[in-house]
């Protein structure tokens, strides 16, 4: 069963292994005709199937059957057929079916963006951007819980929680033990750790990473400073983890290091993840190997005065012979 | 050179007459306009004793409210800085204490919160991306002032006087 079956997404053909979903033969394709997915992460096993945005229109369902698949189809659960022609942003039904699933993932959301961490690189966010309409309809009170703290690194917010279920699998196959899950069922289900036990191993602040939105932050860089104001720089050390690349992105302001994230790729997925030693504990730039400015994305908000030539980061020594001389310039520009 | 539009028109000056080499009425004349303007109602106004009444969409110093309990309402979210196309607005954001809950109405608010008045255009950007409606232009002209660091102007001048304190 491993030969080529041809995919048609858009009317964009293309030719992926068997078996393969048809979010993925998109993303093979890329660009604009990929799904969005808010719970289907390509790292995590058992990933997907949860927040429907990703759903596409199946019209042909495969050169042996050429009906159309009655229902509009979550791509990332469903694996291509051969003939099989799949339409995505070309349909008007699929792109009303996402703008209403955006609006019920948000009806229990706080829309708190500008106290929340996240905002400027939130899925959910950009989400709601492309699709979401300007105000909400929904009219009565929404869900709230006091926020948690996940050991003393990790934040969680379960009000901006959209259960996508990333964590608990991060917890599940990245972690060696999980102490943390999903708790009651339905509207009342919640992420929660069991009697507020920490979560407490190598490699639970990759949590932080695949949350989708706000939900779990990292609570060493809590309100220090707004994403687009930081400058994520890639850089590396020789982490002596034997799980861990020790390859992230700093994210600087100025010449400090505010926060360490795993590196991300196009789709807003992980490259690999990293330990918490390297996330929590280097903060300093003598800790990392800078490679190069990390490339963002022009739609993103945080390409705001982001340069991608390298240059070093300047650290200015004070001269205090200059400033002796100078002191009453000095003084005259300077508030405190 | 020849002139593009032909509309040149060429001054040609004539020899003064009698009544003009004797400058007397001339003066008069003069003065006569000077003197009556004593009488009309004066186009100036004493500044800043008195100041003009203002457009409706004037924009002047910015002001940082309150809601209606008096709790600040910015949150630091950034925005208004982000939006600044001479990047005049710099803040440090704090999280909030319990014991603070009726100084401040979200969990985030702005520590510090600086516009540079020097930098500052007034082009109201920062107003229309404020999601929180903390910041509006609708202050007086920003005054002048003899130092630099005097016009970095901080929470201390930004924000509104309290409920009570306002009368």
């Amino acid at each position: 069963m491993s030969e080529k079956v041809k995919v048609t997404i858009d009317g964009i053909t293309v030719e992926v292994d068997n078996g393969t979903t048809i979010l993925n033969a998109a993303r093979q394709i890329g660009g604009d005709i990929v799904p969005p997915a808010m719970c289907y992460y390509s790292k995590l096993q058992g990933s997907g199937g949860k927040c429907r945005t990703c759903i596409v229109k199946v019209t042909k369902g495969s050169e042996k059957d050429p009906r159309p698949m009655p229902k509009l189809v979550a791509s990332c659960r469903t694996t291509v057929m051969d003939g099989m022609e799949v339409l995505n942003i070309t349909s008007p039904e699929v792109l009303e079916a996402r703008a209403g699933v955006v609006e019920i993932l948000l009806i229990n959301h706080p829309l708190d963006c500008p106290v929340c961490d996240q905002a400027g690189e939130c899925d959910l966010q950009n989400l709601g951007y492309e699709h979401g309409l300007q105000k909400t309809r929904y009219e009565f009170e929404r869900r709230t819980f006091e926020r948690i703290d996940i050991g003393d690194k990790i934040q969680l917010h379960m009000n901006r929680c959209i259960l996508c279920y990333r964590c608990v699998f991060t917890a599940d196959q990245i972690t060696n033990k999980r102490v943390h899950g999903i708790l009651n069922r339905g509207d009342h289900s919640e992420i929660s750790t069991y009697i507020q036990q920490a979560v407490d191993n190598d490699f639970s602040g990759n949590v932080i990473d695949v949350c989708p939105v706000g939900a779990l932050t990292d609570k060493t860089f809590r309100f220090k400073n707004r994403v687009w104001f930081t400058k994520p720089v890639d850089a590396h050390r020789d982490c002596d983890h034997e799980k861990c690349s020790g390859k992230v992105t700093l994210w600087y302001k100025g010449a400090d290091v505010l926060r360490v994230t795993a590196r991300k790729d196009q789709f807003g997925e992980v490259e690999d993840f990293i330990c918490n030693t390297c996330r929590f504990d280097k903060k300093a730039t003598a800790d990392w190997v800078i490679e190069r400015p990390t490339h963002i994305d022009d739609t993103s908000v945080i390409a705001s005065n982001h340069y991608e030539t390298l240059k070093p980061l300047h650290v200015i020594q004070p001269n205090e012979a200059l400033q002796a001389a100078n002191e009453i310039e000095l003084h005259k520009t300077v508030k405190y | 050179m020849e002139s593009l539009s032909n509309k040149k028109k060429v001054l040609e000056q004539k020899p003064l007459s009698f009544m003009e080499r004797m400058y007397l009425p001339a003066i008069a004349k003069g003065m006569g306009i000077t003197i009556s303007h004593l009488f009309k109602k004066e186009a100036t106004v004493r500044y800043p004793e008195v100041e003009r009444e203002f457009s409706t969409n004037f924009r002047g110093m910015h002001s940082l409210k309150r809601d209606e309990n008096g709790k600040e309402r910015c949150t630091a979210c950034g925005l208004c800085a982000l939006s600044c196309p001479a990047e005049a607005i710099t803040m440090i954001a704090a999280e909030r204490k319990p014991e603070e809950k009726h100084l401040y109405r979200e969990e985030k608010y702005a520590a510090t919160y600086e516009i540079n008045m020097l930098r500052c255009i007034f082009c109201g950007l920062c107003e229309e991306a404020c999601p929180k409606e903390a910041i509006y232009l609708d202050g007086p002209i920003v005054p002048a002032d003899y130092l630099r660091k005097d016009f970095i102007y901080g929470k201390d001048k930004l924000v509104e006087a309290p409920l009570e304190m306002k009368k």
